[in-house]
């Protein structure tokens, strides 16, 4: 369990960071927090001839709070993004979210823009990043582009950045007000990756539901949003007629994801699973103010 | 006596060396050394046709390839099967590194050495095997059909087939009057320790001598076997356990291929050598245990006793048996637990597949077996609607029939006779524990809530402090402090406390004067090894009548220089001094002093041990006929057999009515090891029990597929259960002395993991109404299982179908009243 023999850049900016990876291309892998390239390394699954370690790049760890969305640099830790009150203030999922992630150590190291760009189709990060219709924002020496969340996803650990680019930033776009959020996953132990997981998004005016959305963990190939308004819109959110629009949600949510089966689960199991975390977040949505916080 | 240090929970004197940094573990040492790293086998099963290392040689930093060819004399023959037994037939050992066959993923079959671990790594992605695969076995079911073979000369895979009895179980049970049959199986885990296996060697060209260092849970074994292995004087070889991080067994098994290799290569370079294991080799080339298909049949009376057990188990052993059929045996002698079982027959097949062979993990067999008692236990319950507590009670071995011999041969060859327990206590302690007799109103509570909850129960009896042997040497400094040494090892269970405690006990010194070595064949070069709950048991008392040895001398000699009578003294606090007259005394230094008469003063004190000093008798040698210099003593304890620890376990659970995840919401432990050296060492010992044992029922499996892979090697995928899975652990604790040693104390390390997996089985079926027969079981199978069960492919518990006929709550007690057919 010790990697093959790489070299070691350390750019101290984004131009330096973008010129190695213009010249090292398809030969390197950008470490920033090493949650997941680390363990990849050391048991030989990828031996990059090149690491460009982004650490000691200035300006990166930044969380940046606007009218429209949380700006999260690609520095900016899982547990800095879990802390910043701003960030919670303006858009509560991240913190709902965030603190599934892993373990308190692991959050301390890996990033949110890492974990996005690691495009791990059981990572919490990703599922948000869609669910908050967001965006990356990728540097190379050719210059910024900006990748909507549809566009950015290609795969299980596949994404449409380009070996050159730099994942800078990633923007979540905020809810209008009045939207309330709410994020569960189910593992077989605290922290590990989840068997199944799903935030939602409801939006609720004058005690009835206007828009609804669902996006999830571990059960789709690529972050995946599914429009909950046809079955919860203009439903109220605290009658009788919630129940059923949830089970019908819920129903929804399982005719919707394409759950695979693993050592840990069936296909079946994490569909009925999927299904019941989603009734359960959605309840949770309108009686709770904050969502589960865990 | 000042202060009683024997039986009070003081705190662990290692921890704070351990906490902050300060252990010493395989990996911490030789840091200059070599390091070796291994190709091994991708397949389960296959011929080596060729090793290419061509494009490896070339590497810069390597300083060794080998094969198996390379290996000399007895290095390159197989190695040693450790404990023969007449029913193994078929005993099979592998090779330091695979000679022509592999037999399952990980054996070793290249050894690289080098400058590091990186650079050995390197080299060994570079080295091309070239394999011609044969079909593997994997899995009991394909062992049993024996279509297919893991060793083209043993028949059927059997390397074991073991038939004990007692009585006549076939007129027993056609006898009865009631009888049921299991089909039961559990899956195997591991011991997981946090450290990895790990050996380092230096070799001393000049001495011609071999030191060496190994992560092993017997230190004296290792020593000896690889003096045998490399043709060197036992006394050219010494061997030392540094600080180990956990064993759990799976480092009592030696000497491993790495133990022989690493040596072996330290002399050939003549450099230091070490090898570190890594988790992935752990999980693919260590040991695994607890793998076994049962059916068990048992015959009963319309109260629930007992008439007749018939048993018969499927073991897996994996590819080899160097470690004998000891699980095997444990598991069909100990599955009786605290029971008479009317007449028992009990017959195993200790099968070869292509996997990690199986040598004992904490529990070492009982698992399985309490699995099986207890799943027939709950059964009988079942069937005849009496409560599961009273159909144990109704089968206890009560105190009064103690010692109790149940007519077997146990793992130590020696009679299965169980000196101490008294289950009726323990039953009743642990029932007020858990509350057994108000669960069924919580119950009516929790399903008014929408929870669904069950409460289930386990007990066993734990053979623990097997012989043959174990020493201790005490030796007291002239400035008071004592050195106190065994030879067995420490993997972090607080020796260095236990033993101190006992030897401030005996001697009557202050704790912090004792100073405890473990391990170390420099020090005491007879020792067996820890495993089977052994150590308090026999170093313990090893110590205790070592210390007394060094009692007894330093009162002769402290009676003399004070002129009084050895009965009229004692020693408080490392003073020896008179009885009622305090002020006349001496310290135990100056004991030490006098007891050993010296030409050379190398200080104040030792002044007066000096032939000037006046302070003898001219006329007796300085050092009497039948005495030695020194305060120093030695002794061994030597059991006739080994002792019989119990407990009872209790758990509530919850399952989820809709995604059938599994909470444990209670964990009560009841624990008899007799009497306690250090009552929070043993909760601690209970609480990582417990820990394994909810990892082997709800969490651990080897995920195996049908080509011999292990899918989960990384604690990423095998789940060794987090600090957030393991529940509170209730405890109490009963002290049944047991009469067979000078302390009376019995083992505690395997107990907490035994009934663990039977205890939630139990309650999960409690909670669910249906058997459960299959362990670990993850809420997929909980999930899965009612499937069947609402498709009627399973049957219901008569206590759920008698409840729901009734409509009156699902509580046991009144089920106890009721009369059955």
């Amino acid at each position: 369990m010790k990697p093959a023999p790489f070299v070691h850049h350390a750019p101290r900016t984004v131009g330096e960071a973008a010129a190695v990876l213009a010249q090292v291309g398809h030969d390197g892998k950008v470490l920033a927090g090493g949650q997941s390239l680390v363990p990849i390394l050391n048991m030989r699954l990828a031996s990059p001839a090149h690491l460009v370690d982004i650490n000691g790049v200035e300006g990166l760890d930044g969380i940046d709070v606007s009218d429209e969305a949380v700006r999260v640099g690609a520095l900016a830790r899982h547990a800095a993004l879990a802390r910043s009150e701003d960030a919670y203030a303006a858009l509560p999922l991240l913190r709902q979210a965030t603190l599934n992630v892993a373990h308190p150590a692991i959050r301390n190291r890996g990033t949110t823009v890492g974990s996005i760009a690691h495009a791990d189709p059981a990572g919490e990060m990703p599922a948000v990043l869609a669910l908050c219709d967001g965006v990356v924002e990728a540097v190379s020496a050719r210059g910024r582009r900006e990748i909507g969340w549809q566009d950015f996803f290609a795969g299980p650990l596949e994404t449409t950045l380009q070996a050159d680019e730099l994942a800078v930033a990633v923007r979540f776009g905020r809810f209008p007000t009045g939207t309330r959020t709410a994020f569960r996953e189910s593992a077989r132990r605290h922290g590990d990756y989840a068997l199944a997981g799903v935030g939602v998004m409801v939006t609720v005016a004058d005690g009835v539901v206007t828009a609804a959305r669902a996006s999830f963990v571990s059960v789709t190939d690529v972050p995946s949003v599914l429009d909950l308004g046809p079955v919860l819109a203009g439903t109220e959110a605290s009658s009788e007629s919630w129940g059923a629009a949830v089970d019908s949600a819920a129903a929804a949510v399982r005719d919707h994801v394409q759950p695979e089966s693993d050592i840990h689960a069936t296909s079946d199991y994490r569909r009925m699973l999927v299904g019941e975390l989603t009734r359960r977040v959605l309840v949770e949505s309108v009686t709770a103010a904050e969502g589960d916080r865990r | 006596m000042t202060t009683q240090m024997f039986g009070a929970p003081i705190r662990r004197k290692e921890d704070p060396r351990l906490v902050s940094g300060g252990g010493r573990y395989l990996d911490d040492l030789g840091h200059d050394a070599l390091a070796a790293a291994f190709v091994r086998s991708p397949h389960a099963h296959a011929r080596i046709v060729e090793v290419d290392a061509g494009d490896a040689v070339d590497v810069e930093g390597v300083v060794g390839i080998y094969v198996h060819e390379d290996l000399p004399g007895r290095i390159g023959e197989p190695l040693p099967l450790l404990i023969p037994h007449p029913t193994l037939t078929h005993g099979r050992t592998g090779y330091a590194l695979a000679r022509d066959e592999v037999n399952h993923v990980g054996e070793p079959v290249v050894m690289v050495v080098a400058t590091d671990r990186y650079v050995a790594e390197d080299a060994c992605q570079r080295i091309r095997v070239t394999y011609e695969q044969l079909p593997p076995v994997v899995g009991i079911d394909a062992a049993r059909e024996g279509a297919l073979l893991v060793h083209d000369d043993v028949p059927g895979n059997i390397a074991a087939h073991m038939l004990q009895e007692v009585g006549d179980v076939e007129s027993a049970l056609a006898a009865s009057p009631h009888t049921l049959t299991l089909e039961l199986d559990i899956e195997r885990s591991a011991c997981t320790p946090m450290e990895g296996r790990g050996v380092y060697a230096r070799w001393d060209d000049e001495r011609r001598e071999l030191r060496l260092w190994s992560s092993t849970q017997t230190s004296t074994g290792v020593r000896a076997a690889v003096a045998a292995k490399l043709d060197l004087p036992l006394a050219k070889v010494e061997c030392i356990a540094p600080d180990v991080g956990g064993g759990f067994g799976v480092k009592i098994v030696h000497p491993w291929p790495e133990e022989v290799l690493v040596p072996w290569a330290a002399r050939l370079l003549g450099r230091p050598v070490k090898f570190t294991e890594d988790r992935r080799e752990h999980f693919i080339s260590a040991a695994h245990e607890r793998g076994q298909l049962q059916t068990v049949t048992v015959g009963f009376d319309d109260d629930g006793r007992l008439l007749a057990l018939d048993v018969k188990f499927w073991h897996d052993n994996g590819a080899y048996t160097p470690y004998g059929i000891i699980v095997p045996i444990i598991t069909s002698t100990q599955l009786l637990g605290p029971y008479k079982p009317g007449a028992y027959r009990c017959e195993f097949w200790s099968l070869y597949t292509n996997t990690v062979l199986v040598t004992p993990y904490r529990g070492a067999g009982r698992p399985q077996g309490c699995f099986a008692m207890e799943r027939a236990m709950d059964a009988i319950a079942d069937e005849l609607g009496i409560d599961r507590t009273e159909v144990r009670s109704r089968n206890f071995i009560l105190p009064s029939q103690m010692p109790y011999d149940h007519g077997l041969l146990f793992q130590d060859g020696r009679p299965l006779k169980y000196d101490s327990g008294d289950f009726p206590a323990s039953l009743a302690k642990i029932k007020a524990l858990v509350g057994w007799d108000d669960f069924a109103a919580y119950r009516v509570e929790a399903e008014a809530e929408g929870r669904r909850v069950g409460l289930g129960i386990g007990c066993y009896v734990e053979g623990t402090g097997v012989g043959p042997y174990e020493g201790g040497h005490i030796q007291i400094e002239t400035s008071g402090r004592v050195n106190v040494s065994t030879g067995l090892t420490s993997q972090g269970q607080g020796h260095e406390t236990v033993f101190a405690q006992i030897v401030a006990e005996e001697l009557g010194v202050r704790l912090e004067d004792v100073h405890v070595t473990t391990g170390d064949t420099r020090k005491m070069a007879y020792a067996v090894g820890t495993f089977a709950s052994r150590a308090a048991v026999m170093s313990g008392s090893a110590i205790a009548l070592a210390a007394r040895n060094v009692r007894a001398k330093a009162l002769r000699i402290a009676a003399d220089a004070l002129e009084v009578s050895p009965q009229d003294l004692e020693i408080v606090e490392g003073t020896v001094r008179v009885k009622g007259a305090p002020a006349t005394s001496m310290s135990l230094g100056t004991v030490s002093v006098l007891s050993n008469p010296l030409r050379y003063a190398f200080d104040e004190a030792a002044q007066a041990a000096t032939q000037f000093a006046g302070t003898f008798d001219p006329d007796k040698p300085p050092v009497a006929e039948d005495d030695e210099p020194g305060l120093e003593g030695r002794d061994f304890y030597s059991p006739t057999q080994a002792t019989f620890a119990n407990g009872m376990h209790a758990a509530i659970v919850e399952t989820d009515p809709v995604t059938a995840e599994i909470r444990i919401l209670r964990y009560c432990v009841v624990h008899d090891c007799g009497t306690m050296i250090n009552p929070m060492i043993v909760e601690g010992q209970v609480h990582g029990g417990v820990a394994q044992g909810v990892g082997g029922a709800l969490y651990e499996r080897m995920a195996y597929d049908e080509s011999g892979q292990l899918l989960n090697a990384s604690f990423m995928d095998f789940l060794v259960p987090y600090a957030s899975e393991v529940p509170t652990i209730e405890t109490d604790h009963l002290e049944t002395p047991s009469p067979l040693n000078p302390l009376g104390i019995k083992g505690a390390g395997e107990a907490g993991c035994i009934p663990v997996s039977a205890v939630i089985a139990s309650a999960i079926e409690d909670a669910e109404g249906f058997p459960i027969s299959r362990m670990p079981i993850s809420p997929n199978d909980l999930w899965e299982l009612r499937r069947q069960h609402a498709a009627g492919e399973i049957p219901s518990l008569h206590r759920a179908t008698r409840s729901a006929a009734r409509d009156a709550g699902t509580t046991e007690a009144t089920e106890a009243k009721e009369t059955t057919a």
